[in-house]
């Protein structure tokens, strides 16, 4: 048995004749994050890659395929959101192939670039053991790999993709890691409602309104319908103002509310690297705790908010 | 500009047509005294409340926001307010995370022939609103300003 980035070359490459294209990961440009490759001939399967630098969840792409046979690389987190996409309907099994791994961590290029104090602009790295060596203008470091994991990784519930048709090496537990983070979430509760209302206008008014962790979110499959674009009704307006900025988070949140996974790509994509995930997993908890549900682990579940109960468990109303 | 301006707090009321705008009708009709602050906003069904209505209303200034039907079982489309009860008390949770102090808003049920339980809602309601005061503002200033600015 090689390696198992051998090993996937292999599965890939015998599945392709079936198949309109799969989509996996080549070196990026950078060398601190890989990028998507879409493959449709075989002389592609040479340019795969498997190792940490795997980050971007590229079940997004999959319900802009739809109607053709895709294949699809996919972490423990990534396969999250595909069960989320199979759940809601968005694409079909029968022309998905899923090539599923054990996923030991996927690292944040953000928090290297900033540990290594080299930006974006590397002229080498690899990986090597337990580290990340890196050569930038600045000279050559090493970076433990562990210390550069996205935060997502530290919260990991599944390292093997599931659903998967071809699973790729052993199967395993997810990666044993210390010291998570603190998440935004937690620094917020520590903050009066004020202060929290004060952190978010400043936040926002770095936002530039590009839209990338619309774009990036596996489950924003309206695109270019959105509701943030509409004249009428006219939900936000194209004023630059944070108001309208949060508004459109809270958009995203509620129109993600029982169908986030908490993938992180809204945070991955933001060039501006604002924390818009913390809204969604506020949103995460409640509905765990109301409805004990969490997204993507069941197709066949119906989603918390398309159900109810005439007597709700965990929901008190107030009594007048 | 109002009489009102400065004493009164804009809540924002979100009220089914088969119920509650009855039982506020009911309250009106009886006379009972009630604080005037709520604007009211009639919508078919609770079913028909979409969360960001609420985070909409914070975000354009609203001091408070209370969304009231019918009783459960009773919806006219007999499910909707089972569905917004869900989805409000979801939203319940997003907003503390946004800054907005979540006792600004609240949902109830009141039937069109309980105009005194209308009355004792709205009251204790816009008195809860008072007790928290009108809500926090950007600092930025609002969207005209900034608008305003650009164009300088
Ligand atoms: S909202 Fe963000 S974390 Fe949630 S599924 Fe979309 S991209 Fe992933
Ligand atoms: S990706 Fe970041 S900068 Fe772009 S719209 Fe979203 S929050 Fe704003
Ligand atoms: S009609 Fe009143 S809640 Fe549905």
């Amino acid at each position: 048995m090689g390696s198992q980035l051998e090993d996937l070359k292999t599965a890939i490459r015998q599945a392709l004749p079936d198949l309109d294209v799969v989509i996996a990961w080549a070196a990026g440009p950078d060398g601190l994050a890989h990028t998507p490759l879409f493959i449709t001939s075989e002389s592609d399967v040479d340019l795969v890659q498997w190792d940490p630098r795997c980050s971007q969840n590229l079940a997004g792409y999959l319900p802009g395929l739809r109607g053709k046979k895709v294949g699809i690389v996919a972490k423990g987190c990534d396969a999250r959101s595909i069960t989320e996409l199979l759940q809601e309907k968005l694409i079909d099994r029968e022309q998905l192939t899923v090539f599923g791994l054990h996923c030991q961590g996927a690292l944040d290029p953000e928090k290297i670039a900033a540990m290594a104090d080299c930006g974006r602009y590397v002229r080498s790295a690899e990986i090597n053991g337990g580290e990340l060596k890196i050569v930038s203008s600045k000279g050559a470091c090493a970076i433990s790999l562990e210390n550069g994991l996205l935060a997502k990784c530290f919260r990991c519930t599944g390292a093997d993709a599931q659903p998967c048709d071809q699973f790729i090496g052993e199967h395993g537990a997810p990666p044993v890691l210390k010291d998570a983070p603190a998440t935004t979430l937690d620094r917020l509760e520590a903050m009066s409602m004020e202060e929290r209302f004060q952190f978010w206008e400043e936040q926002m008014g770095q936002c530039i309104r590009c839209y990338a962790c619309r774009s990036a979110c596996p489950l924003c499959v309206c695109q270019d319908h959105c509701a943030a674009q509409s004249r009428e009704p006219h939900w936000v307006d194209q004023t630059d103002h944070p108001r309208e900025k949060l508004m459109f988070q809270a958009m995203h949140a509620l129109h993600t509310a029982g169908r986030c996974t908490e993938c992180g790509e809204c945070e991955r994509a933001c060039p501006v690297g604002l924390p818009i995930m913390t809204m969604k997993q506020a949103l995460n908890r409640q509905i765990k705790a109301l409805f004990d549900y969490e997204a993507g682990l069941d197709s066949e579940k119906t989603p918390p908010l398309f159900q109810f109960r005439e007597n709700e468990e965990h929901i008190k109303e107030r009594k007048w | 500009m109002s009489v009102l301006e400065g004493k009164e707090l804009r809540i924002i009321g979100f009220l089914c047509n088969w119920c509650s705008y009855g039982g506020a009708d009911t309250a009106g009709v009886g006379r009972f005294t009630q604080p005037t602050d709520l604007r009211i906003i009639k919508l078919p069904c609770t079913g028909r409340i979409n969360p960001l209505f609420v985070v909409r209303a914070f975000l354009n200034g609203a001091d408070g926001v209370l969304v009231s039907g019918c009783h459960p079982r009773d919806c006219h489309y007999t499910a909707g307010n089972f569905y917004a009860r869900r989805r409000l008390e979801v939203l319940r949770s997003l907003l503390p995370v946004m800054g907005i102090e979540p006792a600004r808003f609240e949902y109830t049920w009141v039937s069109a022939s309980e105009g005194q339980r209308w009355r004792t809602v709205v009251q204790k309601f816009t008195e809860q609103i008072h007790g928290l005061g009108p809500i926090p503002a950007f600092k930025s200033g609002t969207c005209l300003e900034a608008c305003l600015g650009t164009a300088i």
